[in-house]
């Protein structure tokens, strides 16, 4: 499976103006490839994760082109986006573990949500129990409220449900944030897994969490204030990171081993820019400690080397 | 620039039902002022013909005793207003009071409230009302207000305690209390301001009903024995078969004029909650 | 400064209160003037309960706290004031910690209506000018907005400046990074541990083992309501005794190595503790000894206490019996 998506730009109405949430991003993923998809809070990264399943007012499509498997994701037209979803695009929003209806048994709500797409509960219940025990869950959890469950299986058990019918891209949404860190590693590795075992081609897991991102994905997407900032190799964003966005993120990031009385860490100062009336040139600008003159005009999103994709002026190869 | 209290103002002004709601309460209301100024009649003496309909005299015609509807009309209009303000403010008020009280105060004090609450709310309230009408053979208006507020509080004081229970985990709470606050002032500080618009709804739903109720019991006749009321008339016109006799004019005003006030009432407070719920309102 | 001495909550919960719900049990430790211990556990671990009922939010089934030698759950009226101008709170949500409809700076306001009635408000005026200051914020850009018109990291570091306005000397900081963007954490951080070198003393509530790392001397772990270890920070992270410990270091995703492949099981259900050590139905080397009776604190090196059976034994084989057949009387 391969996902190709070309400056797509999503707004938010909103009484004051269309906030330009997400403005122009072009990215692709490769068949069976995790990518991390990072950043601080109003970056857009939940926006684009969601945009590629569901587009509801007040979001509004203003421009772009997604493409899964050489075929194009009508993501403007909910009505056909329904064949997709769940089918070939499926997503695990935050929160999905507070979802779960908690008048229903597990295993009605399956039911029902099967019943839903036209397919029938009995197909796929062996299926269904072979991927519990594959994330450890007893088989009993299908005969159980959502209540009798603990947080990370209630998380374990919305993994499943959506990736049932195989998507070939799967967006996971903050999944691990609400999470312990136990429960956190296990529900990472079972993502891996998921990919391994073929029943996911690609995924995109939307985090804050870099170091997560450390551990399970291939590539890592940093975005900043609406725009792409950096994509590349995951050991490559946390060793040798091009965009000064990046490279101040990360090294803001405290280790375990890392004590305040050795080594003082200093964060980015000042904050993002508002996007209703975003600024021109780079966004970072205001905050980047090595802006000059050309950061007035926005930057492309070029790849500087193999697979490393960077905007930022002071990385171009040839510039004036 | 839009401020956070413009944008209040400017969806309070943009939607339509509270437009429409709160143009036919003010219709009404102005109605009660000025209807009696216009009428040299008594609401109960005998004036003209009876049973005559609408005419240039008898602008609604008159009842089977030649008593002005008209008159009636715009008279009952004034105790109907009265029942909601003083029955839906007494019923607020003792809701706001025990729900208050049960949600912040939570534990023993809250199961001993939740419990007056219930039996209050399972009363057969028209068992009660004739208990008193048998005791009390000349009623006002005032103690129809009074009993519909006394018994009508229990919907409110649960709803209020809902929301004051949810509000009281909220840290702002926390911060009070690290302040050193009393639990009386952090409700009134915190939590009520909080609330104003639940509460303002709370108040208009507890108005509608009160006119409602009261329209109902006088109707069946345990209404106020002086007086006139939108309802009384209508138990009247029943009473002397107006239906029967085509005496439309006799019923059909203070039947209408019951539904478009409670009606638009109920439609305000569905705008009002528009206007209070970001989430509900339309780009 | 603030001592806790076997402090226990335990919830009535079920219908008609049948059940019991032991959220802390027989905690016990210490903070000293200026230092910052961290207090570690995942969620349920009691660790918000603990500050919480330091903060007198909550109250207390049994045990002690107390404030430089002053039983705290005795304080009423003047004097719990009294408690609140040296010891403030400051909570993991900052946008939950604000009444929406009122302005940020409110909190200041009520700070002076409680605490200061006496004082000017020119004055009071320049006095949280300054503890913007030493917060790092611009009070021109800060002051004046409604709560949604800052960022959760300046909400924060408001309610810092909140307490600091009062001259505290303990700080109870529950989780109050965790809901913070990455970049503004290691500023808020950096800012707690200056008003530390100033002479404030702070319990970290975290689950954060990286922050709590940075910034503490102390650290104690907590697990379902019960220290398993307490000690130095560093000698924790660099030589974890307590399994479970180790398994939290273990599952802390990190920058510098990939995860390693740790056995461990996960949880079933959300369910109870029936006598035993806590950590029981989850340990890879428990065995049936410690299902029996909860372990008691062993100070298994300076400053270094683990209660765990198998840690015991291991130290010292030859006492391995007398403490199992002491605590079992």
């Amino acid at each position: 499976m391969s996902l190709s998506v070309e400056n797509l730009r999503i707004y938010y109405q909103t009484l004051h103006g269309d906030v330009q949430a997400l403005d122009g991003v072009s990215f692709s993923i490769g068949d069976g490839e995790i990518m991390g998809l990072a950043g601080e809070s109003g970056c857009g990264k939940t926006t684009l994760g969601y945009s590629l399943i569901h587009l509801a007012p007040p979001k509004r499509f203003v421009e772009g082109c997604v493409m899964l498997d050489g075929e194009e994701l009508p993501i403007w037209d909910n009505e056909r986006m329904v064949d997709f979803r769940y089918k070939k695009v499926s997503i695990i929003p935050q929160y999905a573990m507070n979802a779960l209806n908690p008048t229903r048994k597990i295993g009605k709500m399956t039911r029902e949500l099967l019943e839903s797409r036209r397919l029938r509960y009995k197909d796929y219940l062996p299926e269904l129990k072979r991927r519990l025990d594959l994330v450890q869950l007893s088989q009993d959890v299908l005969d159980m409220y959502p209540i009798e469950l603990s947080g990370g299986m209630k998380q374990r058990m919305v993994m499943v449900l959506s990736t049932l019918l195989n998507p070939s891209l799967l967006i996971a949404d903050e999944i691990t944030s609400a999470l312990d860190v136990s429960t956190q590693k296990a529900v990472a590795e079972m993502l891996v897994e998921f990919r391994d075992r073929e029943f996911v081609k690609s995924m995109i897991v939307v985090t804050h969490d870099i170091s997560i991102l450390y551990q399970i994905a291939d590539s890592i997407l940093v975005m900043y204030a609406g725009k792409l900032a950096e994509k590349a190799p995951t050991e490559t964003i946390i060793h040798s990171p091009r965009h000064p966005y990046t490279q101040l993120l990360i090294s803001s990031l405290p280790e375990v081993g890392v004590k305040y009385s050795e080594k003082k860490l200093t964060g980015i100062p000042g904050s993002p820019p508002m996007l209703l009336n975003p600024p021109t040139g780079c966004r970072f600008r205001d905050r980047c400690p090595f802006a000059f003159a050309k950061c007035v005009e926005e930057p492309p999103f070029v790849e500087v080397e193999k697979d490393h994709y960077v905007a930022c002026w002071k990385e171009m190869p040839v510039h004036d | 620039m839009i401020t956070s209290k413009n944008e209040f103002l400017y969806f309070t002004l943009r939607n339509t039902k509270l437009k429409v709601g709160l143009v036919v309460i003010v219709f009404f209301l102005l109605l009660t002022f000025i209807g009696p100024l216009l009428t040299d009649y008594a609401p109960m003496a005998y004036v003209g013909p009876g049973a005559h309909p609408p005419s240039a005299e008898h602008w609604f015609g008159t009842t089977t005793f030649g008593q002005d509807v008209y008159t009636q009309f715009v008279y009952g209009l004034k105790a109907t207003f009265q029942v909601g303000l003083i029955g839906g403010g007494l019923g607020t008020l003792l809701g706001l009071l025990i729900g208050f009280t049960a949600g912040f105060r939570g534990g023993i004090i809250d199961e001993f409230l939740n419990v007056v609450t219930n039996i209050v709310l399972v009363l057969p309230t028209l068992a009660v009302l004739l208990i008193i009408a048998a005791y009390l053979q000349v009623r006002g208006v005032m103690t129809e207000s009074i009993f519909i507020g006394l018994t009508s509080w229990p919907w409110a004081a649960r709803a209020i305690r809902a929301q004051t229970f949810s509000l009281r985990t909220r840290d702002f709470v926390d911060l009070a209390r690290l302040n050193g606050m009393r639990p009386l002032k952090i409700i009134f500080t915190e939590i009520a301001p909080n609330m104003m618009s639940y509460l303002f709804m709370t108040f208009i739903l507890q108005f509608g009903g009160a006119i409602l109720n009261a329209a109902t019991l006088d109707f069946i006749g345990l209404g106020p024995t002086t007086g006139i009321s939108l309802g009384l008339m209508m138990n009247n016109a029943v009473l002397w078969s107006a239906l029967h006799l085509g005496m439309w004019w006799w019923f059909v005003p203070p039947g209408v004029a019951i539904m478009m006030i409670v009606g638009a009432l109920y439609i305000m407070n569905v705008g009002l909650d528009e206007v209070f719920n970001p989430k509900l309102r339309e780009i | 400064m603030i001592k806790v001495e076997n402090l226990t909550k335990i919830y009535r919960t079920g219908t008609f209160g049948g059940k019991e719900l032991h959220a802390v049990s027989d905690v016990s430790f210490e903070v000293q003037p200026g230092e910052v211990v961290s207090l570690i556990g995942e969620s349920g671990s009691g660790k918000s309960t603990i500050g919480k009922m330091i903060l007198r939010l909550i109250s207390i089934t049994s045990g002690r706290i107390t404030f430089n030698g002053e039983d705290i759950s005795k304080l009423k009226g003047r004097e719990l004031k009294e408690y609140y101008r040296k010891v403030q709170g400051v909570f993991q949500d900052p946008f939950s910690s604000y009444n929406p409809i009122f302005k940020a700076d409110r909190i200041f306001e009520m700070v002076r209506q409680e605490f200061y009635p006496h004082i000017s408000s020119r004055e009071w005026k320049d006095r949280v000018v300054k503890a913007l200051e030493d917060v790092g914020l611009n009070a021109n850009h800060c002051l004046n907005k409604y709560p949604h018109q800052l960022s959760g990291g300046q909400l924060q570091r408001f309610l810092i400046a909140r307490a600091l306005l009062l001259d505290i000397q303990f700080l109870v900081a529950d989780e109050i990074i965790s809901m913070l963007d990455a970049s503004t954490r290691i500023d808020v951080l950096n800012l707690l541990a200056e008003l530390k070198q100033r002479g404030l003393s702070i319990l970290f509530i975290t689950h954060d083992l990286s922050l709590a790392n940075y910034i503490s001397e102390k650290a104690i772990i907590l697990y379902r309501g019960c220290i398993t270890e307490m000690g130095a920070t560093e000698k924790i992270f660099t030589d974890p005794l307590h399994p479970y410990t180790r398994m939290l270091i273990a599952s802390v995703p990190r920058l510098d190595k990939k995860w390693e492949h740790v056995e461990m099981e996960l949880d079933r259900r959300a369910g109870e503790v029936n006598g035993g050590c806590v950590f029981y139905d989850r340990c890879p080397v428990a065995d049936k000894g410690c299902a029996q009776f909860r372990p008691p604190m062993v100070e298994v090196e300076e400053g270094h206490y683990v209660a765990c059976y198998r840690v015991m034994d291991e130290m010292d084989p030859v006492n391995k019996a007398l403490e199992h057949s002491l605590s079992k009387q």
